[in-house]
């Protein structure tokens, strides 16, 4: 693994517990669009002496996605609905960040026992996937604003396209596309239930519709 | 074989036309119909050539999937299935294109059109398909396309009971089928269901129990057939017929290709299957006499010649055990005829009763009555389909029926009467009670005066339901006039199930249908000798002049439609006998004092099985599903908890322990 990568995955590991430290919703959004466009780079410098002009448009339409649609999209739901700019956790943010250490330890040891199937290069980005998969499940899970969900998913589309990336370097371009619109449609999706859930009920709190449950 | 694929794209094509037409409903009419002939004419051909003895080549093509291949072919077996599924579907079409029409302003056509065709081409690819994996998909598309049709008046509350009951009791009987197929794969190491795979006797018996409880539920076995007297009267009539003639024996194929794979029976697989069809056939038809709505009748009865299939089936095999090739022959025969033939008599009967719910606007038959008078063409072929259903020359199922009975009553000169005489008698009680029963039908609804006023003002069907009707009656007289025809296509399927070399089941086929040539011949007589005298009767008429009156009234003065026998009362001495079984409720209020007020008396037959043995047992899992209320809280972080702790422990599991 080359400096540069070696760099990348710790920003990667950093922007993680960046975004379970953060409290305001916007620092969230910055901080996964960070990480997209660094898992973007990440094919590119890892393979710095044979570039192809697929591999350039497969990380150059994943990083447009990725640092600047869905930032685009999910700040603009957030101005629309006007809501408020916190976090609003179940887990605080130090136990969160608590948690994210732990998750890194988990990863390291789950990752070390994986069959490391994948080409020399890249097989270490496999603890980090796994961190990445870890942290979006958990922000998924402990925090209450809808948005926040859109978020702790993106981050798990993160994890799961550098754990591909970890086990086959130049990923099928349909499998590349595939996940591309599958993450494209449920964003998009997302942002118009955001929106439709704000002008039913008038906040975006997850764990206030349970007064759907009959 | 191209030509079955071409069969099932041009019904499907059909469907997605008419879905697409929207709200037009001509033009839904005229591609929901028009796939459906279409697709039945191309797929006939191979069918019909298969079942005169040329073999069609099989067809196996790679698909996606990891498991599993597109394999299909057309056997005899398969052959024999697929002329009433397609037949009946085309009739069904041209019959649907009049039914549905009074529909037209509330409800789109192209919905029921898209899953009618989609039910059809599912059936089609379900008795071709020879892989496991492609046989459970078209089984479920199969299952799905008759769920939407049988809530298509889903407006109704009943409407949407029924479909809730079918739904839940199709796919409790798929589970059996997984677990049927995923042990016939274990066995044999492929999905392929063309081979029969070496199996141990104890793992046989238990793949026989699960496809008999699996395919079972389908073909609407007692205890499994719950579901089926729901069903059918909610469905729309044309699918009532299909799915009531065709779509049940797809179960009776599944059960069929099902013996053809398990090697040699045990007596008590023959056994099991003699008992269970007795139940059903004399369970079934008891409940049929039971019933005051007309479909809701005829879906007993459906019940009813399931089981005298089952008994043909067992029959046949208890023949096979025993070493009587003949007895399994005609066993056999017999059953598979009667599978054409249910298809024919209770296709027309489910075309009658639909006609004259479009007549008459009910299906009650308290309030029907006199309507031979009012719609003779309808009461002409529901007389034709319920002497035919009771087994009486020279109609078809006579045939049939007379097969079963003939290996019946050779087993028992054989020295097999344990069983012989159990299926004659069995056999006997069911005749009898469904003569009683189509005695009620025919009486009340198309005899005597109208019992109301939207009987008194039926009005006969169009020109496209009394033609499916004439069709069915005539298909009804064929087969009873030329059995041994009809038999001899049929020759290579018992040869299937019997397990005999086909040259040599050829020839010993054309021995055991002998007897049938002179029941031919009866039938011929009996049939000229009507006709003598409806020419005799109308010779002797001649120059008379005839006038219509009220049926002979006993010299009441002042007699009404409410004096006649209702069906209740006309069925009361048999239903009487039977209680026990039935469990018919009585709601009376009986006139009392001098000068009585009004007085009611209301009976209502609901089915034991599902009263006795299912509600409790839904009930109770109902309740433990209650007690885990507290895991289901509404909140989607915990459900997302759920999974990823769910996925981690895995995990670690696998990579920790391993």
């Amino acid at each position: 693994m080359s400096f540069w990568v070696e760099i990348l995955v710790i920003l990667v590991v950093l922007s993680n517990l960046r975004v379970l430290g953060a409290s305001r919703l916007s620092a969230c959004i910055q901080t996964v669009a960070f990480q997209g466009a660094l898992l973007g780079l990440l094919p590119v410098l890892a393979n710095l002496d044979a570039l192809t002009v697929r591999l350039l448009l497969q990380a150059g339409s994943s990083t447009f996605l990725k640092a600047m649609v869905f930032p685009w999209l999910l700040g603009r739901a957030l101005r629309q609905a006007g809501l408020q700019r916190e976090v609003e956790p179940f887990v605080g943010f130090t136990a969160s960040l608590a948690a994210g250490v732990l998750f890194l330890g988990a990863a390291l040891w789950l990752g070390a026992r994986l069959p490391q199937a994948g080409p020399e290069g890249l097989g270490r980005l496999v603890p980090t996937a796994l961190f990445t998969i870890f942290v979006g499940l958990f922000v998924i899970v402990s925090r209450r604003q809808a948005v926040t969900q859109v978020l702790g998913y993106l981050i798990l589309e993160n994890g799961i396209y550098a754990f591909g990336m970890a086990f086959a370097e130049h990923q099928p371009l349909l499998v590349e596309l595939g996940i591309l619109l599958d993450v494209f449609m449920a964003v998009f999706v997302m942002g118009i239930t955001l929106f439709h859930i704000h002008r039913e009920f008038d906040h975006l709190d997850t764990d206030r519709l349970t007064a759907l449950k009959h | 074989m191209g030509n079955i694929l071409i069969a099932a794209g041009l019904l499907v094509l059909g469907g997605a036309a008419a879905l697409f037409s929207g709200k037009n409903a001509r033009r839904a009419n005229f591609f929901g119909a028009g796939g459906a002939l279409l697709g039945a004419c191309v797929g006939l051909i191979p069918a019909v050539a298969a079942l005169a003895g040329r073999p069609v080549h099989p067809l196996r093509l790679a698909w996606g999937l990891p498991i599993g291949s597109f394999s299909l072919a057309l056997d005899p077996l398969s052959a024999f299935f697929v002329v009433p599924i397609l037949g009946l579907c085309a009739l069904a079409a041209l019959y649907g294109t009049e039914y549905l029409l009074p529909y037209a302003s509330r409800k789109s056509l192209g919905v029921p059109w898209f899953f009618f065709d989609l039910l059809a081409a599912s059936m089609l690819m379900v008795v071709v398909a020879r892989d496991s994996v492609l046989f459970l998909i078209v089984w479920e598309v199969m299952a799905l396309s008759s769920y939407f049709l049988v809530t298509f008046e889903d407006e109704r509350e009943s409407v949407r009971q029924a479909g809730w009951t079918y739904l839940v009791a199709t796919h409790l009987g798929t589970a059996f089928l997984i677990l049927f197929f995923m042990l016939l794969a274990r066995e044999s190491g492929m999905t392929d269901l063309s081979v029969a795979p070496a199996m141990s006797a104890r793992l046989a018996s238990a793949a026989f129990v699960l496809a008999l409880i699996g395919f079972g539920t389908k073909a609407g076995l007692i205890p499994m057939h719950v579901w089926l007297p729901e069903a059918h009267p909610a469905a729309p009539s044309h699918v009532s017929a299909v799915m009531s003639g065709v779509m049940i024996k797809t179960g009776i194929y599944g059960l069929m290709r099902a013996l053809t794979l398990l090697g040699a029976p045990p007596a008590w697989w023959g056994w099991s299957l003699v008992g269970v069809g007795a139940v059903s056939g004399i369970l079934g038809v008891l409940f049929a006499l039971a019933q005051h709505d007309l479909k809701r009748l005829l879906a007993y009865h459906s019940v009813e010649n399931v089981g005298i299939i089952a008994l043909g089936l067992g029959v046949g095999m208890l023949g096979r055990t025993h070493g009587l090739p003949l007895v399994a022959m005609l066993g056999f025969g017999g059953a598979l005829l009667h599978v054409l033939n249910h298809a024919l008599f209770k296709g027309l009967l489910f075309f009658g009763a639909g006609s004259v719910l479009h007549g008459a606007g009910t299906r009650d038959m308290e309030h029907l009555g006199g309507l031979l008078k009012r719609m003779p063409w309808t009461g002409t072929c529901f007389l034709i389909g319920s002497a035919a259903i009771c087994g009486l020359p020279p109609l078809n199922g006579f045939v049939s029926e007379f097969l079963i009975y003939l290996a019946a009553f050779l087993a028992v000169v054989q020295g097999q009467a344990a069983w012989g005489s159990v299926v004659i008698a069995a056999l006997a009680l069911i005749g009898g009670l469904a003569l009683a029963c189509f005695t009620k039908a025919f009486g009340v609804v198309f005899l005597g005066e109208p019992r109301g006023n939207d009987a008194a003002q039926a009005h006969e069907c169009g020109a496209a339901m009394r033609l499916s009707m004439a069709v069915l009656a005539a298909g009804c007289l064929f087969v009873g006039l030329l059995g041994p025809v009809v038999l001899s296509w049929s020759a290579g399927a018992v040869g299937q199930l019997a397990a005999l070399p086909s040259a040599e089941s050829f020839d010993s086929w054309q021995i055991a249908i002998m007897p049938m040539y002179s029941v031919s011949a009866g039938a011929a007589v009996l049939l000229s000798l009507l006709l003598l005298t409806a020419v005799l009767r109308a010779w002797l008429l001649r120059g008379r002049e005839i006038g219509r009156s009220l049926t002979w009234d006993c010299g009441y003065v002042a007699p009404g439609a409410r004096m006649q026998y209702s069906a209740s009362s006309f069925a009361q001495p048999i239903t009487g006998l039977f209680s026990v079984f039935l469990r018919t409720r009585k709601r009376a209020a009986g006139p009392e004092g001098y000068f009585p007020g009004p007085a009611t008396y209301a009976t209502e037959t609901p089915d034991v099985f599902r009263e006795g043995l299912y509600r409790p047992v839904f009930e109770g899992a109902l309740k433990a599903a209650l007690r885990l209320r507290w895991i289901q809280h509404g909140r989607i972080q915990f459900y997302v908890l759920y999974i990823a702790l769910t996925l981690l422990f895995l995990l670690v599991w696998r990579l920790g322990c391993g």
